[in-house]
Parts: C-alpha cells; structure tokens; sequence
C-alpha cells in the first residue's frame, strides 16, 4: 500500500520536474524559515509541537499517514510533552486502528503507531523533514545545506506558503503552482488558507505560521531524539577537547627533550 | 619481527619465563609497542591509528545495530526506525556507524594519498602497499552492502546499478549479475546475502589489516625523506629512531581525539549532511529517483565509469577491435576498476630511484594536480551526465591514468631529483637543531623518556 502512496507521490514529482526541465523554467524557492530548533543549541519549541500537532490532526491528517510514529512518543521529554492522560484521550478521540484480533476497528491507544493513510496516494509524512532537501548547491556542492542545514523542515514550510493561485489540468490530473516544488506544479490542492484552526495558546493562525508550526512538528517527528542528539554531541566534543588539550600537552612533554625545546 | 635492530622482550620474573616458554603474547606486544619508529614523521603518518581506530568503532556500532535490524524487504527500513526511536541510544550508535564509514573513507584517502607522494608504495614495502589496496576494496564493498541494508529509495536503485555493472560482462555477466542478487533483480534474498557479506567483511579487512602491519613492521615505516633506517648496529638505529610507546602512540593518539572532537560535532549537530535525503524514502521498484548518486566516497570512480560513453574515440576503437566484446558499458566498468589497479601497480609504475616526493620537483606539482584531479572527479561524480560534466569526466579521468601509466614511468627517467639527506638524524636535526649543538647528550632522552 506504502508503495502505491510513493509511486504516485514519485509519478507527479517526475512528471513536473520533466515538465519544468522541458519548459525550461521552475527554479525552486524556499525560504529560509526561522526556526527554533536551529544551530547546534537549536530547541524544539514545546508550545509549538503541540500546535504543529493540531494542524496535522485537524487538517493533514485526512490524506498523510505518520505510520513511523507511536503515538505514545507525544508524552517524550524533548517532543509535544502531552500528558500521559491527554495522550490516551487524543489517540482514542481522534484515530481509529485495524486490530486483527477483533477483527475490526477499536480507537486506537498510545502503543498503537498513528495510522497509515494512503486513501488518496498522499505521501507518509514520518519522515518527510528528513526526505526532503531545501537547501542545495551552488553546482551540486552542497554548501548551503552546510551553514543553513539540510532545509527539509524550510521546505515543507515554502511548500504550505508557496503556492500562487494559479491552476492547470494535464491528463485529468488538477495541478497546482508552487514557488517550492521541484518543477513548480504539484498535484496537492493548497491544504492550509490561514486560520484553519483555532490554537488554544492564542498565537497566531495566520499562514505563515501555521504552515511553520506544522513544519516544526514534522521535522520533531522525522528527528525526534535531535535534543538527546545534541546534547550528545556537545558532551562528546566538550569532553573530547578537554582529552585534546590534555594529550597535547603531553606529547609537548614527552617530545620536547627529543627536540631540544626547553619547556621551562 | 622487524630487521631494524633494538630491544626484544626479555621475560624477568618467573611468572613471565612461565608464560614465554609457552606463549611469547607479552614478547609480541614488547615488539609491536616498542617498534624503532623513524622520529621525523609528521603528521600525515597518523591516519593508520584513525584507520584502526574506525574499524573497531565502525564493527562495535555495527554488532550493536544487528540486535535490532530486521533483514527484509518488508522491515528493513522499518526496522532502522526501530532503532532511530526505541533502542535505547539507538539514534546515537545508527548516525555514528553512518557518519563513522565517511570517517573512514576520509582517513583512508589521506592514508592513500600520503603513500603515493611519500613513495611508501616503493620496494620494499611493495607488500604492505597491495594488502593495502585489498584492504580498501574490501572497505568499499562493506561500505556499498551496508549502505543497501537501510532499504531507503539509494540504497536500492544504488545496489541495482552497480550490480547491474557486473551484467556489462560479455557472455557471463547477466548469470553472474543473477547469482550476486540471488534472483533477477535486487530483492529480499539481495538484501540477505549483502546483510551477510556486510557482517563477514569487516572481519576480513580486520585479518587484512594484521597482514598490512605486520608486513610493515618488517620493512619498517617508511618517512618524510624515503631515506631507510640505518641498520648497521643497535646504536646507529637508534639515532634514527624513536620507539613507538610512548613517542608515536602519544601523538598519534592527540591527532586522533582531535578529528573525533570533529567527527562528534559533525554526528551531534549535522549527522544527515553526508547523506542523501532520498534515502529516508522506503525503497520502491516502481519508481526511478531522478538522479541515482552513491555516497560521496565513491563518487571519483562512479565519475570514471559514466566518463567513458559510446562517444569516445577510445571506447569505439575497443569496440571495434574487439567485435564489439566491449561496448561502452563494459569498458566503463573496466576503467573504474583499472582507475584501482592502476594505483595498486604504483609499485612497479614508479621508476625512479628517489622514493619521497619531497626530493622529486617535477613530481611534486603532477603529485598536486592528481590531488585536484581526484577531488574533480568527486565532484563530477555527483553532477549529472550532461554537459559540460561529461567533457570534464573524461578529462579528469584521462589524468588520473596519466599520472600512473605515463607520468610515474617518465618521470623516473627525465627528472633530476634534488639532494636527499644522508639519515633521518640529519633530516630531523636540520628541523629541531643538533643535541650536541644544544649542548645536551643524546642518550639522556631516550633512557628517560618518562621524565
């Protein structure tokens, strides 16, 4: 099933990147979002993994499937922080799973993964901050994927804001214009309007941000232990710098009478 | 062990004549660590520790990971999730295996490029040089079956155009193109057998990597100035030579913690930067990536074999000659793997009598270009076949042949090499100044190099 959700995902990227590359046009454009999860002390924002999750339930979550992702993964430190109760009510509230036992459908609970949904042939989006480069070149170098990062999560964002109204038909096939998709025309009608939905925290719901919060939420589900994996990293090159000096030092030592340094 | 005179284990106690008379282990370890080691190396003689240093990170991770991995077409790619979100540390041991081979790749080209400027290839460390290359073919295929286990989108249509090189042989390809698969195309019993082989290989770079340290503890290392260790007594050696514990092991270690100081930042903040971003997509036979590019270590060689098309005067004289035996497509296969062998016959190519590139002017700047050539070759690797990068592929490929089939044999003949220094003493002295110069004794360093 995953595999005819890919092909047709895969058949209109191909299909308009053929399309743009003959008409010789459709240079990508994303932008370069802010967000807080940047840098190699980048944070993701709790407040808005919970917002970038109501997007996804309320509107995304008609065609995209998160089939990855326990839907437990919401209580985690470091993700969504949803309390252990509020986990229970969303999943029974808002997903239904196949169980083979019963067989048939039962709400789901916190150990179930969120549902596949491949109902229209829209991609899984588990991994798609990750699936998905912003940033490239110049001349296949990748030197801005090095000082602004892989661009997967700036991506998703141009994407949801990228889109410029206008419309074609190729072979029965409605697509859309957008100033981020590879090739500029992409088979998925503009999902978000602004104020899609009502955030509780009372930030606001205009486009921009609402299409950066779920972005936020899709790069925490492709990368959920990027906190753990940060501060892994700090450890390491603190503690390794540390051990650095220290040999220095004592290679200094040990070679200075070799090389008739005086160290006093 | 080695034919550069100096100490040997000596068993003192009784516990230590016990065990020696029954198993010289501490004698092999005295002679290992206390290696006479030429005292001018400089810091490209540290990526052999990195190497060593890489296996053993690279088959820990990897033993780590197999506990959690499922083997098929169907799990494979769910399974690597698994590992990403419920192993405990998981995420961590899965970006620093990944991150780890391009670390390894990194050192094991400046280890390769090391030898050919340093002439460590040369007589008599012709051995050493061609377990050498063995070792990096092996590294190669672990790196390419390791890189198909995720089941990402790049790992199956990379699996399917390489092994889809061996089908280019005449007459036999397509059966041995089926057997290397297990079917007729990249599937399940592929994945299975690239898992295996992926397992097994390692170990057998490790029993490599025995082989290439014990045959250049014989001949001794080789150095900056290609002049040999004098052997004529112990005492001569030791002028030109320092022990390996603790001089060597120190140093080496400090160069070594320094690259992992980077190597962590690189899998803390950015793990994914080497990778394609295709590869977090599961793999589908259905559907083509629009550009197929392997991981960034092979692109060099990936460069080579897109270089030669049907278009090139030398490919269709083959074809001709040969009745169209070699097509371009085999000839392509056959310059990827000639673009090794070339290197691995540096030995017998070199002819001159000089060994380092430090003495050699004319080979210092052919040298300089291969450096260049080889990272444009990297980079052409990565562009698609169009043009101007098919024109440059060729290019860049016709040099880095030059270099071993002209170049190395010529320049033996009509360079005049400048003056090498008589030892490694002089060479080091003329750096840090004489001992006696300094007005200290020799000896004392050395009998207390603790202090």
């Amino acid at each position: 099933m995953i595999k005819s959700v890919l092909l047709s995902a895969f058949t209109a990227l191909v299909l308009s990147t053929s399309g743009a590359v003959a008409a010789g046009g459709g240079q990508q454009h994303i932008v370069d979002f802010d967000f807080s999860f940047e840098g190699p002390f980048g944070k993701f924002d709790q407040m808005q993994l919970q917002r970038g999750l109501q997007v996804y339930t309320e509107v995304c979550s008609a065609c995209h499937g998160l089939r990855y992702i326990p839907i437990r993964t919401l209580h985690d430190a470091g993700g969504p922080g949803l309390p252990e109760d509020q986990v229970r009510a969303y999943a029974a509230q808002n997903f239904e799973i196949f169980d083979a036992d019963l067989d048939d459908y039962r709400p789901a609970t916190p150990v179930d993964h969120f549902p596949v949904n491949d109902g229209v042939g829209a991609p899984d989006l588990s991994l798609m901050a990750k699936a998905r480069a912003g940033f490239h070149g110049p001349y296949g170098s990748g030197i801005n994927q090095f000082f602004k990062g892989m661009g997967g999560p700036e991506y998703i964002a141009s994407l949801l804001t990228g889109y410029t109204g206008n419309e074609k038909e190729e072979a029965g096939v409605t697509l859309y214009e957008n100033s981020a998709f590879p090739g500029g025309w992409i088979s998925m009608a503009p999902p978000l309007m602004g104020e899609d939905v009502d955030y509780a925290d009372g930030h606001s719901n205009n486009l921009h941000n609402v299409s950066k919060d779920v972005s936020a939420f899709l790069m925490w589900t492709a990368e959920p232990k990027m906190m753990d994996r940060q501060h892994s990293g700090l450890v390491g090159v603190l503690f390794l710098s540390l051990l650095c000096f220290l040999l220095y030092l004592t290679n200094k030592r040990i070679w200075a009478p070799i090389k008739n340094r005086d160290l006093t | 062990m080695s034919g550069i005179p100096h100490d040997h284990y000596e068993p003192k106690s009784s516990g230590e004549k016990w065990l020696h008379s029954r198993l010289p282990i501490a004698g092999l370890i005295y002679d290992t660590l206390m290696l006479p080691t030429p005292k001018n190396l400089n810091w490209m003689w540290i990526w052999g520790i990195v190497l060593t240093f890489c296996l053993g990170m690279q088959i820990i991770t990897g033993i780590v990971l197999v506990m959690h991995y499922t083997p098929h077409v169907d799990m494979a790619f769910a399974s690597i999730e698994h590992i990403m979100r419920n192993v405990n540390g998981g995420h961590m041991i899965r970006y620093l295996h990944m991150n780890g081979a391009s670390l390894f790749f990194i050192a094991v080209y400046a280890h390769i490029f090391r030898g050919l400027y340093y002439g460590s290839y040369k007589a008599p460390r012709e051995i050493t040089w061609i377990i050498g290359m063995l070792i990096y073919l092996a590294m190669m295929g672990t790196a390419f079956m390791g890189y198909v286990l995720p089941w990402g989108q790049m790992s199956f249509w990379g699996a399917t155009v390489i092994t889809g090189l061996f089908g280019a042989i005449p007459f036999i390809g397509e059966s041995i193109q089926t057997w290397l698969l297990g079917g007729p195309a990249v599937d399940n019993a592929t994945l299975n057998r690239f898992f295996s082989l992926h397992y097994l290989l390692p170990f057998v770079i490790a029993g490599l990597v025995i082989v290439h340290i014990w045959a250049f503890h014989t001949t001794g290392n080789n150095n900056p100035t290609g002049v040999e260790v004098r052997r004529g007594s112990k005492a001569e050696a030791e002028k030109d030579t320092l022990p390996f514990w603790p001089y060597f092991v120190i140093k080496d270690l400090f160069a070594l913690v320094l690259i992992l100081a980077i190597f962590f930042a690189v899998v803390g903040f950015m793990p994914n930067y080497l990778g394609h971003p295709d590869n977090y997509i599961e793999a589908n036979p259905l559907v083509t990536p629009a550009h197929i590019v392997p991981e960034w270590y092979f692109l060099p060689f990936y460069a080579i074999l897109r270089a030669f098309t049907s278009e090139v005067w030398v490919v269709q004289i083959a074809s001709f000659v040969t009745g169209g035996i070699i097509d371009a497509k085999f000839f392509g296969v056959l310059a990827m793997f000639g673009a090794i062998a070339v290197m691995a016959l540096a030995p017998w190519l070199d002819t001159s009598s000089v060994r380092s590139g430090r003495y050699r002017p004319m080979l210092k700047w052919w040298f300089a270009f291969l450096v260049i050539d080889f990272f444009a070759l990297m980079w052409l690797g990565a562009m698609p076949a169009e043009e101007p990068y098919a024109t440059l592929s060729l290019i860049a490929s016709a040099y880095w042949f030059g270099y071993f089939l002209i170049i190395l044999p010529l320049l033996g003949v009509i360079e005049k090499p400048l003056e090498q220094p008589k030892t490694i003493e002089d060479d080091f002295n003329a750096h840090y100044g004489s001992p006696t110069d300094a007005g200290k004794s020799s000896a004392a360093p050395l009998a207390t190099p603790a202090e």
